[in-house]
């Protein structure tokens, strides 16, 4: 016999009958919501990261001391990636008879291939944001393109010629924003971008130059991976290869955030939908048990039971599954429309992955909660057509949920996509689901003892619980996930994400000035006041190079770690202060205090950098500053968030002990794009400074915050409408049976006053329940996703208690109310001749 | 040939030997059946009758195979059923017997038609839908196809669960209190339907009842007490 046939028909006809519609529901919202965060993530990620690129000026770079050998480039192109090259080096640009150290930029055909290089020439050798443009290509042979320090500096005005090495270049336009402008401290020189196919020309480059040979390297996400490790395997000494997340600590930051953010507003749609998920499940298997029972009767052997329900299901979830894809694809679709307006990038199709994820999601979920009872299904006897009491299968057997909270932990790590974060998240929810049914029975127990008190309403309400114990715990914990998600949520909107976007605040600083001299510090401070801008803080620093720790030399040549030998060759700036920067934390050892006074030089070092090269706590550091040598100790570690962009050192010393080196400051401040034509005049008045230019990084930032903030309260609505599907899956749970009790106690003349009240008090109870697991959980859960996502202090907030238990209370009375209504109209006989 | 015949007219159809069964009631041993000896050859249609809790169903249960004995055989058609595992008990059910309930056990997501044609659908039969249709016209449902259970009528639920009795063309239909949850004259239609399509499909039937009307009409009534047959 065909059964899948025969399923295929029964299925429609649940369907038609509205049998199934709980559990499809559940199931879609659960997949689209799954899939919309998937798809979405993966191109939020696509863009950031892309977008991040951009201050690279391509997806990769492939940096060498040498000329690269020409293997890397063809096989990029063999990779269909885009490529250009750079070459960088200081050399002296003159004109007449000023002369300036300048970083020559030599490009090829295609630079930049991220980001764009903007261009202005101002007639008057000052400008605004306004009036720049993109650059068309790269300079024509025979001319070059300046920076304003170099207009100022040789004081040259568009047009004119300067001398760049053997040859004369024509200055055809000024630089007014290069993408990759801000990588990195060492490239904050004035400079110089000409054309590739001058370089010979200009004899600039003899053996012992120092050259840096760039291959810019761009195209499609997986591509670049590829090309990425292929070049990783080919690279020699002298030879590395960076990406955005290599070049700069604070996007990586803020990126590896938005990732995790994303990764548990996913997990949070997941764990309420499969709450939903399992309570549809039962009321399906509870709601079918009399038809199997008719079927065994009329010579169903056990094995077609299973195979047509299993047959049921798995097309039932397929179908769902594939609704909730299509739904799903369309959310973020919309989303992807909107974000792409944002990031000014066409995202590219999404891959199937993210399909297939929700399709998988929505199987793993519904077979991992309905194989357990769908097997005690075909157990049902026969006999139950004859006597309706016998063959009620435990519904709420431990050994159903475990095994669909075994799947869903599968899920789970799979969907977080890093087996620490899932196991963590999973564990939570197991130790909450585990510590809510404890503490409602508990709770149920302690009530069922005040039970003799009260109105008959309120006796009724707790009989009925008294009788339903483990359905109702179960319930309350499924709305109490439920309401705990939503509780989450709104934690972190209003919270956490508002504390995450006062970390970067409008005014975060977005230049640095360094190498102030301190007979500038005074007219420095004479200019801000004349723009009556805030004074900035001026920090002390000395530059010095690591030679010896514990008295042994560094020997950077025998060290593999590039980070390690990046770190060793420059010099490192020591600043030093009595008090630690606010937004720095103390890891290990302890901060100086005033009154005790050391025989030792006292260091602080930054955490990841003493990782990095390898030193502890109480290893002794010797630095070279200007030729004399410097040693101190280390007395404390500390973790610098990079992302506030305050101005932070990896070393800070005891005041006391620096003050003798040639001392120099820097600062950062905010300045208004309004006020951007200041610049200029700051680099006639102090030629020496150095200007870092971070606007366009805080900028991404901000915007990637505004971006994550915006979808997380898109995913957010999945939750909600999990949430509602749960509540309306709790309810309907007992509502088969809440019915039929009501036309008994119609029957026996109950007025329909008295049965609402006994219906409301039994909701209120489980409403509180509710409200208090939701409140407990949503508290420790902000907590950690704070803590652990967001690195933000979650402040604990009491209204959160009252506003769940309220909630609570009063969503499950009008929720439970709502769906128990029709039966209150009904005439009792009609109700008890359905119910049979 | 003939011979098959005369071993077939002679084999009852049903056979209960020495059937027996007890509850464990906690405390001590409950015996709701003791000691049942029955036959009912093929044609016959027999009521068992007695007040409630005399054991009627429980021994409408066992015969049909829906539940288990503590002690004793069954024999339908000549096998002997508690020697069978459940599922080939629900096998020889679906070959075999048909039945009637109380409280009618159509299911509710399906339409009358759909109900009909279900049992034949689960022994693989291609044309149900054809046969079903007959069927119901032949109970009066023929405007009523595409009804839910809950749309009709008592009656009319019944007539269903008549047309799903025999819609298998079953030797042996079970019935148990077909009209218990039916007005008298109503019920008096289904019964007289029942036992028309009996007669014309040459069913047997064993028909549990306390009407002693209905009784009636059977052609042999067995009378139940305290779990023993009395007459």
């Amino acid at each position: 016999m065909n059964l899948f046939r025969l399923s295929l028909r029964m299925l429609r006809r649940d369907w038609r009958a509205g049998e199934l519609r709980i559990l499809a529901l559940a199931l879609i919202i659960a997949v689209s919501s799954i899939t919309t965060v998937s798809f979405f993530a993966d191109r939020v990620q696509l863009a950031l990261s892309r977008e991040s690129n951009r201050l690279l000026g391509a997806d990769l770079l492939v940096i060498s001391d040498r000329p690269l050998p020409a293997h890397y480039a063809e096989k990029a192109q063999q990779y269909g990636l885009k490529t250009a090259t750079m070459t960088r080096f200081p050399s002296m640009t003159s004109k007449d008879e000023s002369n300036l150290l300048a970083e020559i930029r030599a490009v090829s055909d295609g630079y930049p291939l991220r980001g764009d290089l903007r261009l202005a020439d101002p007639p008057d050798g000052t400008f605004s944001e306004q009036v720049t443009y993109v650059a068309p290509g790269i300079p024509a042979p025979g001319t070059v393109w300046i920076d304003e320090k170099i207009i100022a500096g040789l004081d040259i005005k568009l047009g004119e010629e300067l001398e760049v090495g053997a040859v004369q270049m024509m200055a055809a336009a000024m630089i007014a924003r290069e993408p990759d402008h801000s990588v990195g401290f060492v490239n904050m020189g004035p400079r110089l971008l000409m054309n590739v196919k001058d370089l010979a020309a200009t004899d600039l480059i003899q053996p012992g130059s120092r050259v840096t040979y760039q291959l810019l390297v761009a195209g499609d996400e997986e591509r670049v991976a590829g090309f990425r490790n292929w070049a990783q395997a080919q690279l020699v000494p002298g030879q590395r290869i960076e990406g955005i997340r290599d070049s700069r600590p604070e996007i990586r930051a803020a990126l590896e955030r938005a990732e995790k953010f994303l990764s548990l507003a996913a997990l949070a749609s997941v764990v309420v939908a499969a709450a939903a998920v399992a309570l549809a499940v039962r009321r399906f298997i509870q709601r079918h048990l009399d038809g199997c029972a008719i079927m065994r009767c009329l010579g169903a052997s056990q094995a077609t039971i299973l195979r047509l329900y299993s047959y049921h299901l798995a097309i039932l979830g397929l179908a769902a599954s594939i609704t909730g894809c299509v739904m799903g694809f369309a959310a973020q679709e919309f989303l992807s429309r909107w974000l792409s307006e944002l990031v000014n990038t066409t995202l590219p199709w999404p891959s199937g992955m993210p399909a297939v994820h929700g399709l998988l999601s929505g199987m793993v979920l519904l077979l991992g909660f309905s194989l357990p009872p769908l097997l005690n299904l075909k157990r049902v006897p026969a006999l139950r057509v004859l006597r309706r009491d016998i063959g009620k299968t435990n519904l709420h057997g431990l050994a159903g949920y475990a095994f669909g909270l075994f799947a869903l932990s599968i899920l789970f790590v799979w969907e977080a996509g890093e087996f620490h974060l899932g196991i963590l998240v999973m564990l939570g929810f197991l130790t909450a689901i585990v510590v809510f049914a404890f503490l409602g029975w508990l709770l149920i127990r302690l009530l069922l003892m005040i039970r003799q008190q009260g109105t008959s309403a309120w006796r009724y309400g707790l009989a009925s619980i008294r009788r339903r114990t483990i359905a109702t715990v179960i319930q309350a914990i499924a709305l109490g996930l439920g309401l705990m998600a939503m509780l989450v949520l709104t934690l972190i909107q209003n919270d956490l994400l508002k504390d995450w976007r006062r970390s970067l605040p409008p005014n975060t600083p977005n230049r640095f000035l360094v190498n102030i001299q301190p007979d500038q510090l005074q007219s420095l401070a004479a200019f801000f006041d004349q723009h009556e801008m805030d004074q900035p803080e001026f920090f002390p620093m000395v530059r010095g190079r690591l030679v010896k720790i514990n008295d042994q030399s560094v020997r950077v040549d025998e060290y593999t770690d590039l980070r390690k030998k990046q770190l060793l060759n420059r010099e490192f700036n020591l600043s030093w202060s009595e008090e630690m920067q606010s937004d720095n934390v103390i890891v290990a050892g302890r901060w100086w205090q005033d009154e005790e006074a050391t025989p030792e030089n006292e260091l602080s070092l930054e955490d990841e950098v003493a990782k990095t090269i390898g030193v502890k706590l109480g290893d002794r550091l010797t630095f070279d500053i200007a030729g004399s040598p410097y040693t101190a100790t280390i007395t404390s570690l500390r973790k610098v968030d990079w992302d506030t962009f305050q101005v932070n050192f990896f070393v800070v010393a005891r005041p006391g002990s620096l003050e003798q080196y040639p001392i120099n400051y820097v600062t950062s401040f905010y300045l208004p794009p309004s006020h951007a034509g200041i610049m200029h005049e700051l680099v006639r008045s102090f030629p020496n400074l150095l200007i870092i230019d971070v606007a366009i990084v805080i900028e991404q930032i901000q915007q990637m915050i505004l971006q994550v903030s915006n979808a997380i309260e898109f995913v957010f609505m999945f939750t909600l409408l999990a949430g509602l599907i749960v509540m309306y899956a709790a309810i309907s749970a007992t509502q088969d049976e809440r019915i039929y009790e009501a036309a008994i106690f119609r029957t026996l003349g109950a007025k329909r006053r008295q049965l609402i009240r006994a219906w409301a008090a039994e909701f209120a109870i489980l409403g509180t329940l509710v409200g208090l697991f939701a409140s407990a959980g949503a508290t420790v859960l902000a907590y950690v996703i704070g803590d652990y996502a967001l690195h933000v202090s979650y402040t604990f907030n009491p209204w959160i208690w009252l506003v769940g238990i309220v909630v609570g209370i009063i969503g499950v009375t009008i929720a439970g109310l709502l769906g128990t209504r029709s039966s209150l109209s009904q005439p009792p006989l009609l109700t008890l001749r359905r119910i049979g | 040939m003939i011979n098959d015949r005369v071993i077939e007219a002679a084999n009852p159809i049903v056979r209960a030997h020495a059937l027996t069964k007890q509850v464990d009631t906690g405390d001590n041993q409950l015996t709701i059946l003791q000691d049942i000896h029955l036959e009912v050859n093929a044609g016959e249609s027999i009521a068992v009758i007695g007040a409630s809790g005399s054991g009627k169903s429980t021994l409408l249960g066992l015969l049909a195979g829906l539940d288990v004995p503590t002690s004793g055989q069954v024999y339908l058609d000549g096998e002997e059923i508690f020697l069978l595992d459940e599922d080939e008990r629900a096998a020889l059910r679906s070959r075999l017997l048909g039945f009637m309930f109380q409280s009618f056990q159509l299911l509710p997501a399906l339409t009358a038609l759909e109900n009909v044609m279900l049992p034949l659908e689960l022994s693989g039969v291609n044309d149900a839908r054809q046969a079903a249709q007959e069927l119901l016209e032949r109970v009066g449902l023929g405007m009523r196809l595409k009804h839910y259970p809950r749309q009709l009528s008592g009656g009319e639920q019944q007539r269903v669960a008549i047309a799903r009795a025999f819609v298998t063309q079953p030797k042996l239909l079970f019935a148990d209190e077909p009209t218990g949850n039916l007005d008298s004259a109503t019920g008096a239609q289904i019964i007289q339907l029942m036992f028309e399509l009996n007669r014309e499909r040459g069913t047997t039937l064993v028909l549990v009842t306390h009407d002693e009307a209905l009784s009636n009409r059977c052609s042999r009534q067995i009378r139940m007490a305290a779990g023993r047959i009395v007459n």
